[in-house]
């Protein structure tokens, strides 16, 4: 692994970190002993089935849950001071646009609790939205938005935060393939032009090799890294290339290691 | 649906018309036929004319509802004049009923010619949409009439419209006063103190857990208590003004208000809330900026079911034991001196100001949450 060796620093440090739920039948064993280094800039995915703690993993390095056992630090300090300094933007798997808000106040929510003067949160929310190009629709209402916009519109929501880290839970799982492909592209281009570090979450092969720097490989119950990938297509990647031999040989690594875990597993 | 009404709209008036006719052949009283009464077959003729032009589809769609709705009004005025006419109460007979019949029909194709506007054009369907409801009621309130004064029901049964009307003209200051009594000094007061107080009991419960499992369930047995049993209390504690009404509807009012906005106020879903969490908003910027726009709808609902409560409470508190004035005063002493068309002045009264509340409610939360669901769907 070459965990450490560059320069640049580590955003998200995970040393043996396990998180059980308290059941009525009992503990339940989201996470198990987890290892994991997230370095400033990288494009870091977790892929597993559903199930694997893939989610709850993200939501731990958001301070939306505790773990029980390990460590874990987000910009050197712990998860839940993180979140109050607003280290991170967050997109969920449901765009979660508020209906009474315009686009452009949308955009403009976390600023205004975070208390920017209006111009400014005016200024940002305009910037954003061009960066996902929806210039133009900053007086719309969600609802009135196609699904694929109003992801993007919340995509714009946890950039506008203008944190370092951005978390992203499966934002284009319920999209259909075509818009999905595209904003794929979208988001790689995004990432080029912010530097951002990316923490994404997917069960979509060709999604995670396309997009990632990195690819964590994760199983199910308790959910254990089984692998860790490094995944160096070029930059400035287009779709096409999905169909090089470097693209099918990742994407084939990953799918052993998805088999490998399940075999484990009863189904 | 509605758009190919068209030609069954028409087909009424055929019957319409030979209805009519048939009422013509028949007996108008006891004693006279139509023609002995030459003015009232302006009547029979109005309904003719406006049946035979949209039969020859000389007036067609709402054109041809406007030509009913005329013949209808000129029909109606002289149906009016007729059953009032000297020794004719009581007495109209069956030519009289058939002719009545005839502007039912009448009345019938020109509210399905304008019920089918909103799918045919987009000019003022709004006008429209309220044109049905009006011609409706106006036409029951006719019917009303007619029926009452041409069976010569005994008043006490059931007073004519027009004489409930009577009592608006003369004794307007009396209801002006009532009205005054009962709704601007005991309902209103009531309804903005039990709404208010439901609201902040409700975004305190809704902070506490244990408030919330153990106020809740105390909370449905109080509004189970019926109001007669809790308006002579009221009155013992606060006296026989507008303070006992107002506490009354104070009762009535605060519980559907608390539970309603302790339901929509849990309404927001995990990730509505995880995303105010990973903003490290605190609880205050939360419940303005997620809980209490979520909670709306529900809050609006509690209002408009609390706009109908506070009334009703309000008069039956009355009662109870009252100054000598207010609505339920009204009711309940004019029902004793056998004065019933101002018993039905005061409930057309207590109607209209109900509903008016009501529809300005209505309107205010169309305005607030227009971006709900329930709203949305007529604009996709």
């Amino acid at each position: 692994m070459s965990q450490g060796t560059g320069n640049s620093s580590t955003v998200v440090d995970i040393t043996q970190l396990s998180l059980a739920f308290q059941t009525g039948d009992g503990p339940v064993h989201a996470l198990s002993d987890i290892d994991l280094k997230i370095r400033s800039g990288e494009f870091v995915t977790l892929i597993g089935p559903s199930g694997c703690g893939k989610t709850t993993l993200l939501r731990v390095i958001a301070d939306l849950e505790t773990h029980s056992a390990g460590e874990i630090k987000v910009n050197g300090v712990a998860p839940e001071e993180a979140r109050l300094q607003r280290s991170y933007g967050y997109v969920f798997q449901s765009p979660a646009l508020y209906p009474w808000r315009t686009v452009e106040q949308n955009v403009s929510l976390p600023l205004e609790i975070m208390g920017r003067p209006k111009a400014e949160r005016r200024e940002l929310a305009r910037h954003y939205l061009e960066l996902v190009n929806l210039t133009g629709f900053d007086r719309k209402y969600p609802w009135q938005l196609s699904g694929g916009m109003q992801q993007r519109v919340s995509i714009a929501r946890a950039l506008s935060l203008e944190a370092e880290l951005l978390l992203m839970d499966e934002p284009f799982g319920a999209l259909d393939e075509i818009t999905r492909d595209h904003l794929n592209e979208q988001l790689l281009r995004l990432w080029e032009k912010t530097s951002k570090t990316i923490v994404f979450v997917t069960h979509s092969i060709p999604e995670a090799v396309f997009l990632s720097t990195r690819i964590v490989v994760m199983s199910p119950r308790p959910g254990r890294v089984i692998d860790v990938i490094d995944c160096n297509l070029p930059t400035n990647r287009v779709l096409e290339v999905r169909e090089s031999p470097e693209f099918l040989e990742i994407a084939h690594r990953v799918r052993e290691g998805l088999r490998s875990g399940h075999s484990y597993d009863d189904d | 649906m509605f758009g190919q009404l068209g030609s069954p709209a028409r087909s009424v008036a055929l019957p319409a018309l030979a209805v009519t006719l048939v009422a013509l052949v028949l007996p108008l009283t006891d004693t006279l036929a139509w023609q002995q009464l030459p003015l009232s077959l302006l009547g029979p003729l109005a309904v003719a004319v406006a049946a035979g032009a949209i039969i020859s589809r000389r007036a067609a769609g709402i054109a041809g509802g406007f030509v009913a709705l005329a013949g209808v009004a000129t029909g109606a005025v002289v149906a009016t004049w007729i059953v009032h006419a000297d020794s004719l109460t009581g007495h109209v007979s069956w030519g009289f009923w058939c002719y009545v019949l005839a502007l039912g029909l009448l009345v019938w194709r020109s509210m399905s010619a304008f019920s089918t506007v909103r799918s045919q054009r987009k000019v003022l369907p709004q006008i429209f949409r309220l044109l049905v409801p009006g011609i409706f009621g106006i036409w029951l309130i006719v019917l009303w009439e007619l029926i009452v004064v041409g069976f010569g029901v005994p008043r006490i049964l059931l007073p004519a419209p027009s004489m409930i009307g009577d009592v608006f003209v003369e004794s307007g200051s009396m209801l002006t006063a009532d009205f005054h009594q009962t709704v601007i000094r005991s309902v209103i007061p009531g309804f903005v103190m039990g709404n208010v107080a439901g609201f902040l009991i409700a975004v305190i419960v809704e902070r506490v857990m244990f408030l919330k499992r153990g106020l809740l369930p105390l909370g449905n047995l109080i509004s189970a208590i019926p109001i007669v049993g809790i308006a002579p209390i009221m009155v013992m504690w606060f006296g026989f003004d507008w303070q006992s009404k107002a506490a009354v509807v104070v009762i009535m009012t605060f519980f559907p208000m608390l539970v309603n906005t302790v339901i929509g106020l849990s309404e927001s879903t995990n990730i509505e809330i995880d995303l105010m969490r990973s903003y490290g908003a605190r609880y205050w910027q939360e419940f303005f900026r997620l809980r209490l726009p979520n909670a709306l709808p529900f809050i609006f609902n509690a209002l408009k079911i609390n706009s109908t409560l506070a009334l009703i409470g309000a008069i039956v508190a009355e009662f109870f034991g009252t100054p000598i004035v207010g609505m339920g005063f009204r009711i309940s002493t004019e029902v004793g001196r056998m004065s019933l068309e101002t018993v039905w002045a005061t409930i057309a009264v207590a109607a209209l100001s109900g509903s008016s509340f009501y529809g300005l409610l209505a309107l205010l939360e169309r305005r607030v949450t227009f971006w709900h669901a329930s709203f949305q769907a007529s604009r996709n």
